[in-house]
């Protein structure tokens, strides 16, 4: 590193962690919700980008409205989009659950391959009705600057809402699935089903809530996204490769092991793309994961689920 | 349109003289076919090329037709799968006996569709701009290949900026690939310059925090970027939010056209330079009238970018060739390409070069806050030159 100044090494190590934090935080965004699925309820969800792509079109969609009838909204609006993203995609989960995973419980490998089969009606239903293009909604201008705390850094605030967004998500989860009456109601029916049902819980009521709370977490997921990328109808698709990797690296059951997995994950990544070519710093990353996993087959942090 | 606007009668041509191989075309009519994804993740981009050629055949067929024949068209979906593509070429020539073939976009899709119109003997007007290395009797490139997108543009840049750093970020696959192994042989052995950094990202990357880092600490004096499709969106939003703006920096750019500037924000965009054929705004009455046109078929809010005009050029050139040759037999029509000159083209004059590549001239275009270019430069007309001694 000897060609760049002291001041320039502390230019890349803020925005080089930056950079990681801010990959982090999307990583964690995509997988919290999938880990909750598929940790609590054992179900292979391949459409959890589909209900990412899902939240976004509905920023999207909420951006045209107020362009269209209330510009003087322009502004606040991405906040409530926040929340009615988490509201189509939870809705859309719950519809998924109650008329097509309910019959595969128990049956991994079905649900893999029928919510295969949902993710692709999901995305011709995107292109039928958004277009093939991709879109991408207009973002309040006090969401598009960047901080600049001294000459040769920047930044983003658009990196930085992602980040507290992420937080609040986290925190809420953490705290419904740890304080809150349904989140132990859900955590009981995960460790042992059968008991849970004997003491009144009706688990297959959890299940559903499960369901849609997953969906809906990755409707804010996507939401989150259009402040950082576009979204086309296969956008999810590009999505639910990472977001696996995170939630099998984490550990399956593991609200630590997915936070803990996405941190490693995305600060590998960005010192990795740092000092190596693009693709070659994936590439990377995929090799160190393989090796962990080697070592580790269960990941970061093992499910200690009572078989 | 055409300057051929005598108008030739069908009856002068009998169809046993200017069909002689089996095609499908009658007294009447011509069928052709049109081998897009209409659908998958490249439908995105093709759309533009749909509509584009339908529009040409559509004012063909209003003027008279090719030969007096009105233009029929087969349309065929080859998904984005690259497999369907081959297999619907094979359907179109073998079944259907068209005479012609307007399609593909990705050069996975030409190269898949190659051996096909090859053996079958069939003809493709190919629209896109692509890395060359090809040249084949059975297919017109109605695009520019690397060498006439890539050379001038950096020549303009380098002159005009005093530029001896660069940059290159492309997506990773075979066209980025090749064109930024150009661009590096160009900068290095003809400008004198330096490459001071060279990445590629996957397909639908997202993240660019580290490349945005790297850039910043190596301050070149150009960025040069060859990513594509959603991609982009990100990219330039992440590059505005870091404070890379086209006011402090300089960016040119060869894979972004009006259609990919509608996805990424014209306000994502302003001030940075995309090296292209054809904008929309290019100031021309044949350009006007196309843009007329292509706006009351298909809305005001559509846009036209370098490929889209690269497709409407095709069924032009085809009945020139056809009117030429006086028959519609392949062997025929190709022998009758080469030296074709079409003085309608939104883009300008063009001429058809015996290597079925165009003479064209290349373009710099400034963006603007409304998704349009400001064409700053115009180059005269450059040869077509696929295998580039030297370059390659």
């Amino acid at each position: 590193m000897g060609q760049y100044t002291a001041s320039e090494l502390w230019s890349i190590t803020a925005m080089q962690s930056f950079a990681g934090f801010s990959l982090f935080s999307v990583l964690l965004l995509m997988a919290l919700g999938l880990a909750i699925i598929f940790g609590q309820m054992g179900v292979v969800n391949l459409a959890h980008g589909e209900f990412m792509a899902l939240g976004a079109y509905t920023v999207y969609l909420c951006s045209q409205l107020a362009h269209t009838y209330a510009p003087a909204l322009v502004p606040i609006y991405f906040l409530v989009a926040i929340v009615a993203a988490f509201l189509a995609s939870a809705l859309a989960g719950l519809f998924v659950e109650w008329s097509l995973i309910r019959f595969l419980y128990k049956r991994p490998l079905d649900t893999l391959l029928a919510t295969w089969g949902l993710s692709l009606i999901m995305q011709q239903l995107f292109r039928t009705i958004f277009g093939a293009r991709e879109v991408t909604p207009t973002l309040p201008d006090w969401l598009m600057g960047s901080f600049k705390p001294s000459e040769s850094i920047d930044i983003p605030i658009n990196g930085v809402f992602v980040m507290a967004l992420t937080l609040a998500l986290t925190g809420g989860v953490w705290l419904f699935m740890y304080r809150s009456r349904l989140g132990l109601r859900m955590r009981a029916t995960v460790q042992n089903r059968s008991m849970s049902g004997a003491v009144g819980i009706n688990t297959r009521w959890v299940d559903r809530m499960t369901f849609s709370l997953g969906c809906g977490i990755a409707g804010v997921a996507g939401a989150a996204f259009t402040t950082i990328g576009s979204t086309g109808p296969d956008s999810g698709s590009r999505y639910i490769v990472d977001t696996f990797l995170v939630v099998v690296f984490g550990g399956t059951a593991s609200l630590a092991g997915t936070i803990a997995s996405a941190f490693g994950i995305a600060q590998a990544q960005s010192i990795f793309e740092f000092f190596l070519e693009g693709t070659m710093g994936k590439v990377a990353v995929l090799l160190t994961i393989v090796i962990i996993l080697m070592i580790r087959p269960k990941g970061l942090f093992a499910n200690k689920v009572r078989s | 349109m055409l300057a051929a606007s005598l108008s030739l009668q069908a009856a002068d041509y009998p169809t046993s003289k200017v069909n002689t191989t089996g095609l499908a075309v009658t007294d009447t009519t011509v069928t052709v076919g049109q081998l897009h994804s209409a659908t998958g993740t490249m439908a995105i981009s093709e759309t533009g090329s749909i509509q584009a050629e339908q529009l040409a055949i559509d004012q063909i067929n209003a003027m008279g037709g090719i030969l007096g024949r009105q233009i029929k068209v087969i349309p065929e979906d080859g998904a984005s799968d690259w497999p369907t593509f081959a297999e619907k070429a094979k359907k179109l020539l073998v079944n259907d006996k068209v005479a012609t073939v307007f399609g593909c976009w990705t050069s996975a899709s030409r190269k898949a569709v190659l051996p096909v119109f090859e053996k079958e003997n069939g003809l493709l007007y190919y629209p896109t701009f692509y890395e060359g290395l090809e040249q084949s009797k059975n297919v017109i490139y109605t695009g520019q290949e690397a060498t006439q997108q890539i050379l001038a543009g950096l020549d303009w840049i380098a002159k005009e900026k005093g530029a001896k750093t660069f940059y290159l970020i492309g997506s990773d696959y075979i066209w980025p690939r090749t064109s930024a192994k150009i661009a590096r042989k160009h900068i290095e052995n003809v400008l004198g310059g330096k490459v001071v950094g060279e990445e590629f990202y996957a397909l639908g990357h997202t993240q660019f925090g580290s490349l945005i880092n790297k850039i910043k600490l190596k301050k070149p004096d150009v960025i040069y970027a060859i990513i594509v499709g959603g991609s982009n969106v990100s990219f330039y939003k992440q590059l505005k939010a870091a404070g890379i703006t086209g006011e402090n920096t300089t960016l040119i750019t060869i894979s972004v056209t009006e259609d990919e500037a509608l996805g990424i924000g014209g306000e994502n965009l302003v001030g940075f330079y995309s090296a292209m054929k054809y904008f929309q705004s290019l100031d021309n009455a044949n350009n006007a009238a196309f843009v007329k046109a292509f706006k009351a078929k298909y809305g005001d809010k559509s846009v036209i970018g370098d490929v889209t005009q690269a497709g409407y050029l095709g069924p032009w050139l085809y009945k020139a060739a056809v009117e030429k040759a006086g028959s519609f037999d392949v062997d025929k029509v190709v022998a009758a390409s080469p030296e074709l000159e079409l003085t309608t083209a939104p883009e300008g004059y063009v001429k058809l070069h015996p290597n079925h590549h165009l003479w064209s001239k290349l373009r710099i275009g400034q963006w603007k806050m409304d998704g349009q270019v400001k064409v700053l430069y115009e180059s005269g007309l450059i040869e077509p030159n696929p295998f580039p001694k030297g370059y390659q």
